[in-house]
C-alpha cells in the first residue's frame, strides 16, 4: 500500500470508518485477548465461521478484537443484527455460539441467559 | 415474525435473583395479558452490578434502563413505553449504571488490534498528524500540563515534566522507552491494552519522539506476553507499510522507528534504571538517581520511559486537548485509571473508572461484591509495592494522594480483594516473599532488611513470635523505606506495615494467643474429629492423603496429631460438621 501523507489519510479514514460502523452488516466480534483466548475464543471463533457458512449467512462480518474487561465471562462476543440491540454475549462456548447463530442471527431473537452488559458503551467513547 | 421491542430483565445473584426472574416472569405475563407477546421478547441477562432495591431492566430499541420493584411499575414500563412510546421518567435508572469511563480502553472491544484501517478510524494517528503539522513542542507539553497527566506505572511523577527535561537537553541521540514490564501480580491492564489496541502505544511515543527530538523508540516487554508481542509486531510493520513509522512519517522530515526488546520476567525490571541496564544487556539492576533518564539514560542519553497506560492516554490528550482529560477525575488525579480487579470477587475483570471512584464502588457496583457472600476483609492495591486496606476506608475516593496516606500506593493498578478466610500475617509474608525473591541483591538495606523481616513474620505464623517483634518489624521496614537504593526496596516494607497498621490486632493474636482466625497458617491450628457427631461413615479417613485418620467403620474417627499436615482434606469430605479446625 502507499504511504500515507497528510492529503490521503483523511480519505483513507473516512474509508474506514464507513467500513468500521456499516450497519447494514451482522457483525460478531470475538474478544482475542489473552483472557479470553484462554477460555476458548478460538473455538468459539471457528464455531461462528462453520455456522456461517453452514447456514450460508450473507453479509456477515465476523472479526476478533481486544479484551473488554469481562474476565469471569470470557470468552466474550458481542453481536450487531441490523434492526436488533447490540448485545454482548458471555461464556460463549461452541455450543452456545450455535445457538447464537440460530436464534440471534437467523431467528432474530435474543437468546436468554447469556447476556451480559456491555461495558463498551459507556459515558465517554469516542 | 420478528419482534419490534426487546426487554432486558438483569438476573442479580444471591438473594435478588428470585425478585429478578419473578419480574421477568410479570413482564411475559403482563404483555401476554395486552396481547403483545408476540411483537417484545422479554430476556434474561446477567447482571454485572447489584441493585438491591429493584430490578434493572434495559428497554429496545430505545435503550432505556429502568429500575423496577413492583407489579405497577411493569405495567406502568409495558403501557406507557411499550404501547404508548414513551420514557416512564418516574422508573428511569440513568447515570449510575455507567460508572466506567474509556479512555485507555477506548478502541478494546470495538477494533481489531490487527487491522490498523480500523485504528484509523478510529481517529487513529490524527493526534500524530496534529502534533507533527500544527503543533510546536511547547504546544504538546503545554496541553500534557493542562490535563495534568501523571505516569500510570506506580509512582505518579507529572508527564509533562519529564518530557520537558528531555526536551530541554541539548544532546544528538534521545530515546523514547515504553515500559511495558507489568509485574504487579493480579495486575494485567497493561496486556490487555496492547493485545487491544497496539497502535494507541505506537502512536503516543511517536508523539513523544517528535516532541523531545528522539528520533528511536523501545518497547520493554515481557517475553511472558507473547500475544502482546505478536501484535505489536504486526502493528509497527502496518504502521511502517503506511508511513505512520520511520522514515519521512505522514510525509514529514520526521523519522521515528520503534523496537521491541523482551523482558526476562524481573519485576526490578519495571524499575527505570534497572530497565535501562536490561536493554544495554546488563544485569537489571537498579542505579542511583539523579541522574534522572529523562536527562542521562539509556546509554547515556535523555531517555523518556513512560508506561503503557500513560501512552494510551496521549493521543486523546492532543485530540480532544488537555482540558478534557483535566475534567475528569480529582483535584491532584486527574483522568482515569484502569484496574484488574481480582480476587475473592464476583466479577474478576477489568475496569476503567474515573479517579477518585471511590472502593466501595469498584468492589460492590463493578466487581458484583464479594464471592460467595463472605465478609469484607481487605482490598490490595499496587501489588507488592502497595498495600492493605480494611472495611473502615472503603468510601475513600481512589487516587494517588488517598492511597498513599492508607499506606498503600496506586501502582500499576492491581486490586485483590481479600476475603474472612485470608489471614493478614499471610498476606503480608506473600507480598514480601514476592520482593525478596526478586530483590536484585545490590543494597543492603533491601537484602537483608527483606529477609530479616521476612523470617520474623514467618515467625509468627508458626506461632514463635514475641509481642518485641512488632516494634522490631517496624523499625526494620522505616530502614528498608529510608536507605533502600530503588523503589523495591523502598516498597516492599508497604505490604507489611499495612497489614501492622489495620490489623495490629490480629497480628497480636498469632503472637499471644496463638491463634490464626482465618484458619490459615497451619502451625496454629488443629483439626479434631468431634465423638459426639462423628458417625463413622470413614469417608475422611479415605480422603486423607497421609492416612493420619484411624478408626473402624461406625466408630468414632480419631486424628493422630503427629501425622497431621493439616490439609484441611477430612474438613471437607466430611458430611455431618464432625471434623473442626480450631
Amino acid at each position: 500500500m502507499k504511504k500515507l501523507t497528510p492529503k490521503t489519510i483523511r480519505a483513507f479514514r473516512e474509508e474506514q470508518k464507513a467500513a468500521l460502523y456499516d450497519n447494514t452488516k451482522i457483525r460478531i466480534t470475538i474478544g482475542m485477548g489473552s483472557c479470553g483466548i484462554a477460555a476458548g475464543a478460538e473455538e468459539a471463533l471457528e464455531t461462528f465461521r462453520e455456522e456461517v457458512a453452514n447456514n450460508d449467512i450473507k453479509d456477515v462480518v465476523i472479526k476478533q478484537t481486544g479484551c473488554i474487561g469481562l474476565c469471569y465471562a470470557e470468552p466474550t462476543v458481542e453481536v450487531q443484527v441490523p434492526g436488533m440491540p447490540t448485545v454482548v454475549y458471555g461464556k460463549v462456548t461452541a455450543d452456545a455460539a450455535r445457538r447464537i447463530i440460530d436464534k440471534h442471527v437467523i431467528r432474530k431473537r435474543l437468546v436468554n441467559d447469556l447476556i451480559f452488559d456491555n461495558p463498551t458503551e459507556c459515558a465517554i467513547t469516542l | 415474525m420478528t419482534y419490534k421491542n426487546f426487554i432486558l430483565v438483569y438476573i442479580g445473584l444471591g438473594e435478588n435473583k428470585k425478585r429478578d426472574k419473578k419480574i421477568h416472569d410479570d413482564f411475559i405475563k403482563k404483555l401476554i395479558e395486552h396481547n403483545i407477546d408476540d411483537e417484545t421478547q422479554v430476556i434474561k441477562a446477567g447482571a454485572h452490578k447489584l441493585c438491591d432495591t429493584g430490578t434493572i431492566v434495559k428497554v429496545f430499541p430505545s435503550n432505556t434502563l429502568y429500575k423496577c420493584s413492583s407489579r405497577e411499575d411493569i405495567s406502568n414500563i409495558i403501557e406507557k413505553h411499550i404501547i404508548g412510546g414513551n420514557t416512564v421518567s418516574d422508573l428511569l435508572y440513568a447515570d449510575h449504571y455507567r460508572e466506567q469511563i474509556r479512555v485507555v480502553m477506548r478502541n478494546c472491544g470495538i477494533i481489531d488490534p490487527e487491522a490498523i484501517g480500523e485504528y484509523i478510524a478510529r481517529d487513529g494517528y490524527a493526534a500524530l498528524e496534529k502534533v507533527i503539522f500544527e503543533m510546536t513542542a511547547d504546544d504538546v507539553i503545554e496541553e500534557l500540563k493542562k490535563s495534568g497527566i501523571r505516569g500510570r506505572g506506580g509512582a505518579g511523577f507529572p508527564t509533562w515534566k519529564k518530557w520537558t527535561f528531555t526536551k530541554n537537553v541539548d544532546s544528538d541521540m534521545k530515546y523514547i522507552i515504553c515500559n511495558a514490564d507489568e509485574g504487579d501480580p493480579g495486575a494485567y491492564m497493561d496486556r490487555s491494552t496492547l493485545e487491544g489496541d497496539p497502535h494507541s502505544i505506537l502512536e503516543a511515543m511517536t508523539i513523544a519522539g517528535h516532541t523531545t527530538g528522539a528520533s528511536n523508540g523501545i518497547i520493554y516487554i515481557r517475553a511472558e506476553y507473547p500475544l502482546a508481542i505478536e501484535r505489536l509486531e504486526i502493528a509497527i510493520r502496518q504502521a511502517k507499510e503506511l508511513g505512520l513509522l520511520g522514515d519521512n512519517i505522514l510525509g514529514s522530515k520526521f523519522n521515528f522507528d520503534i523496537e521491541l526488546r523482551y523482558g526476562a520476567g524481573a519485576f526490578v525490571c519495571g524499575e527505570e534504571t534497572a530497565l535501562i541496564a536490561s536493554v544495554e544487556g546488563k544485569r537489571g539492576m537498579p542505579s542511583p538517581r539523579p541522574p534522572f533518564p529523562a536527562v542521562k539514560g539509556l546509554w547515556g542519553k535523555p531517555t523518556i520511559i513512560n508506561n503503557v497506560e500513560t501512552n494510551a492516554n496521549i493521543p486523546m490528550i492532543i485530540l480532544k486537548g488537555g482540558e478534557w482529560l483535566a475534567s475528569i477525575g480529582t483535584e491532584g488525579s486527574k483522568g482515569t485509571k484502569v484496574f484488574a480487579l481480582t480476587g475473592k470477587i464476583r466479577n474478576t475483570g477489568l475496569a476503567e473508572v474515573p479517579m477518585g471512584t471511590t472502593l466501595r464502588e469498584m468492589i460492590y457496583d463493578i466487581g458484583g461484591g464479594i464471592n460467595n457472600d463472605k465478609a469484607f476483609k481487605a482490598i490490595q492495591t499496587g501489588g507488592p509495592s502497595g498495600g492493605l486496606i480494611p472495611e473502615e476506608f472503603m468510601d475513600t475516593p481512589i487516587d494517588y494522594e488517598n492511597l498513599q496516606n492508607l499506606g498503600s500506593i496506586m501502582g500499576s493498578g492491581g486490586m485483590i480483594v481479600m476475603d474472612s478466610d485470608d489471614c493478614i500475617v499471610d498476606i503480608a509474608k506473600f507480598y514480601l516473599k514476592f520482593s525478596v525473591d526478586e530483590s536484585c541483591g545490590k543494597c543492603a538495606p533491601c537484602r537483608i532488611g527483606g529477609r530479616t523481616l521476612l523470617n520474623m513474620l514467618t515467625k509468627i505464623s508458626e506461632g514463635k513470635g514475641e509481642l518485641s517483634d512488632i516494634p522490631q518489624i517496624k523499625r526494620v521496614c522505616k530502614a528498608m523505606q529510608k536507605a533502600s537504593l530503588c523503589g523495591l526496596g523502598q516498597a516492599a516494607p508497604n505490604p507489611v506495615l499495612s497489614a501492622l497498621r489495620h490489623f495490629e490486632k490480629e497480628f497480636k493474636m498469632h503472637i499471644e494467643e496463638k491463634k490464626c482466625p482465618a484458619k490459615k497458617c497451619i502451625d496454629l491450628i488443629t483439626y479434631n474429629i468431634l465423638p459426639d457427631k462423628c458417625i463413622g461413615c470413614t469417608m475422611c479417613a479415605r480422603a486423607c492423603p497421609v492416612n493420619a485418620i484411624s478408626g473402624e467403620r461406625q466408630k468414632i474417627h480419631v486424628i493422630d496429631q503427629n501425622l497431621c499436615i493439616k490439609c484441611g482434606a477430612c474438613l471437607k469430605a466430611c458430611k455431618f460438621g464432625a471434623v473442626s479446625c480450631q
